[in-house]
């Protein structure tokens, strides 16, 4: 149905332009149209840039006056001095574990979840549903202290899986895919699999995860982004400074050698460019169906 | 099929209700994470009425949240607007407009710390060449706000073009064609059909933008950290930069007042829950007086 829906739209939306690039009349209108389009996407990309200009240049280049608007030699000196001032490698490899963990554990949990909320009928399915929404509303802050207090007593603080074991489910992703999955799972080939003598659990690897990859695909890189660049439970709970994950690595760079423009901006650069690349392998998917929550 | 919903629970009931319930039990008590926890009764609360740097944190958010949200709308609609009726190279225009919105907002607060610096920063470098005097920018509790503001109108404007846009392609062309027949300008299809016809999106982008709007954190906590060797996040210069969740963040893990915290938390909860209901009452509200759907 979802694909059905998105084929459609873009049938009306071309199907609506169409006449007019046939007939091609006011084509100035295009022309500013375009040009305007295509300054905000310069603005868009423009600190992107401005980062790489700045990442690669040396710090006296970039206070010289008029400053360069060139990408200069000095990357990889830059990059050295950040790998040699802080713990930078150590801070990217724990940012990738937890990313990834917390992503397939999300993953993992949600569907399960999902799936027995979208297509089994059991005691109290409604009430545990309408629950499971609710936390939506359950605003971060009011948890954080006691969270951390209970990561103290856990003696979490300072690990990684003080990041990876709160975060490991969420109502969003639930409900997501809830959604995705009465629209993609047809009741014929549950029934059919049932016949065939399969449970909960087979029909969840055979039936299930098969028709979800696409939404299981945007639910990942979004999840995967979020963890990525999460700032504020990770400054909190990581107590070690020399044991964070990257953004506060970036941070910390920045309070600590802030004068050192050209190193402190190879760390920014070093921090958004993975994600960076994940996310234009998924582009297309995860814009198409980031607006679906919205347009309802 | 309760294994399946089990590990969601188990979580939600550790780390969801236990601390909520948890950080209720704790704003009536007066702890620093050592020793015992001394019950107090409401004085955390009374101290927060009658506390300034609250009130302070609570006009700064404020001023950000107005300063960057309504440009941040109207610039999206405008942008959703145009891209509705691009339709060649669609997919590189909306994937640079969202690019804002995933890179991390630590670097975008380091890079902007830089772009918008006293002396060898771009921004004031530009207005000098157009003729215009260097701005204060991050040495003004003024300059701070705006600073902030634009770093999140940077990073969030795409991404609510992108949720217009899907609005408005499913808004269906038979209402465009018919007022075209009724001679209608492009203009007036915009705001006659288009906007009212995409109620239910700008309640969604309005209230989602509230909600984290009054919550900013990062932003200001990256922006004003090279303060935080004397001061420790105090918002910078004249704590311009101090939101309600930095004021928070400070309070409980800078000094940690964790009771005193817990207080600070609700009473942002409760500010947040109250405009949430407003921007959406404001939004659904027009649905009354509005051309029906």
């Amino acid at each position: 149905m979802s694909t059905l829906t998105r084929t459609a739209t873009e049938r009306i939306t071309t199907g609506g332009v169409h006449p007019s690039r046939r007939r091609r009349p006011a084509s100035t209108s295009r022309v500013v149209l375009y040009a305007v389009l295509g300054v905000g996407a310069l603005i868009s990309i423009f600190p992107l840039y401005w980062l790489v200009v700045m990442a690669s240049n040396s710090t006296s280049d970039i206070y010289k006056s008029p400053p360069t608007f060139l990408p200069g030699p000095e990357l990889f000196a830059n990059i050295t001095k950040v790998f040699e001032r802080i713990d930078f490698g150590g801070s990217l490899l724990n940012t990738i574990i937890v990313a990834c963990s917390v992503t397939f554990l999300v993953l993992l949990f949600d569907s399960l979840a999902a799936f027995a909320f979208a297509k089994f009928d059991f005691p109290f399915r409604r009430t545990l549903f309408t629950i499971t929404l609710v936390t939506f509303m359950l605003p971060m802050q009011l948890a954080v202290i006691p969270q951390f207090i209970t990561m103290t007593n856990f003696g979490w603080t300072g690990q990684l899986q003080a990041l990876i074991i709160p975060a490991a489910a969420n109502a969003f992703g639930i409900f997501w895919l809830r959604q995705y999955m009465l629209s993609s799972i047809p009741d014929e080939l549950m029934d059919a699999s049932v016949i065939d003598g399969a449970g909960f659990f087979r029909q969840y690897v055979t039936v299930c995860i098969p028709l979800i990859r696409p939404g299981l695909g945007f639910l990942g890189i979004f999840t995967f982004i979020a963890a990525w660049n999460d700032y504020m439970w990770p400054l909190i709970v990581l107590t070690n400074p020399d044991h964070v994950t990257l953004q506060v690595a970036t941070a910390q760079l920045n309070t600590a050698f802030g004068q050192d423009y050209g190193m402190v901006m190879a760390g920014a650069l070093l921090s958004v460019l993975p994600l960076l690349v994940v996310f234009l392998l998924g582009a297309k998917q995860f814009i198409g169906d980031i607006a679906k929550g919205a347009v309802k | 099929m309760y294994v399946a919903i089990a590990p969601f629970f188990i979580l939600f009931l550790v780390f969801g209700v236990y601390p909520t319930l948890y950080s209720l039990v704790l704003s009536f008590q007066d702890w620093n994470g050592l020793g015992a926890p001394e019950w107090v009764g409401t004085e955390n609360f009374v101290r927060l009425f009658s506390d300034d740097t609250f009130y302070l944190a609570v006009r700064n958010t404020f001023v950000i949240f107005v300063l960057s949200t309504f440009p941040m709308l109207i610039i999206a609609v405008a942008v959703a607007a145009m891209l509705n009726n691009a339709v060649r190279f669609s997919t590189v225009f909306r994937i640079a407009y969202f690019i804002p919105n995933i890179t991390s907002v630590v670097a975008m607060a380091v890079l902007f710390g830089s772009i918008f610096g006293e002396n060898f920063g771009i921004a004031n470098a530009f207005l000098n060449a157009l003729g215009i005097a260097d701005v204060p920018w991050l040495s003004t509790p003024f300059g701070i706000q705006l600073t902030i503001s634009l770093l999140i109108t940077y990073q969030w404007t795409g991404y609510n073009a992108i949720i217009f846009l899907a609005g408005m392609q499913a808004i269906g062309s038979e209402v465009y064609e018919a007022a075209k027949l009724d001679g209608a300008g492009p203009i007036r299809s915009f705001f006659s059909i288009t906007l009212p016809l995409l109620r239910p999106t700008v309640i969604f982008v309005l209230v989602v933008s509230t909600v984290t709007g009054l919550q900013s954190f990062t932003e200001a906590q990256v922006l004003t950290g090279s303060s935080s060797t004397t001061n420790p996040n105090s918002g910078g210069a004249g704590q311009g930069g101090l939101t309600m969740v930095l004021y928070f963040y400070q309070q409980a893990f800078s000094y940690n007042r964790f009771g005193y915290g817990a207080a600070i938390a609700w009473g942002v909860f409760l500010i947040v829950v109250i405009f949430t209901i407003i921007s959406w009452r404001s939004t659904v509200g027009r649905k009354e007086e509005g051309p029906r759907s």
